[in-house]
């Protein structure tokens, strides 16, 4: 799951943004946001069922 | 005038050299970037892409066919082919048979067809280039 959100982090904040510093800025926090925003959910739907 | 035939050089030119470089783009990953001079684009692009799809491919994921009656299949198969060179050596080598009742099936799958879309907006952002956008 982190592997994944690496790569779409990597190709979308080399995409939006030129300078080598705002791109691993971006990355950075668009990688922490897929993370955090993983295991949110996952926790959310842990009360559910299969 | 010179300015008018100078600017319709530049139109009749530039459907060739958008085509060339948005087929390139899709083609191998990042070299519609390098081709324009963005060097270090090019070669994140060259290097992320191609692994990822790779990865894929290691998680036992399938390359999806293209078949017409199931929509979500043909669509995967869309998403699969938009990495370009890597996916026509991976078939020329018979991988992306995908092994269903692997644990990483669907994992390898999404990075299979995420890697094929991504290079999608890669093309797309090459053509913006190509075209004086950005």
């Amino acid at each position: 799951m982190v592997l994944f959100a690496f790569f779409v982090s990597l190709v979308f904040a080399v995409l939006m943004r030129d300078d080598p510093k705002q791109q691993l800025k971006t990355g950075g926090m668009m990688l922490a946001g897929f993370v955090v925003a993983a295991y949110v959910l996952g926790w959310l739907m842990y009360p559910f069922p299969l | 005038m010179a300015t008018k035939s100078t600017t319709a050089e530049r139109a009749g030119a530039e459907p060739g050299r958008l085509a060339l470089v948005c087929g390139l783009a899709w083609l191998i990953p990042g070299a519609g970037h390098l081709l324009q001079g963005r060097r270090q684009k090019g070669t994140v692009f060259l290097l992320a892409l191609p692994l990822m799809f790779a990865i894929g491919l290691w998680l036992d994921g399938r390359l999806f066919p293209l078949e017409p009656s199931d929509p979500l299949v043909f669509l995967g198969a869309i998403a699969n082919r938009g990495i370009g060179l890597p996916y026509f050596v991976a078939r020329m080598m018979d991988a992306g048979l995908g092994t269903v009742t692997a644990a990483s099936y669907e994992y390898g799958n999404t990075f299979l067809m995420t890697a094929g879309l991504l290079n999608f907006l890669v093309v797309l952002d090459a053509f913006d280039i190509a075209k004086g956008r950005k």
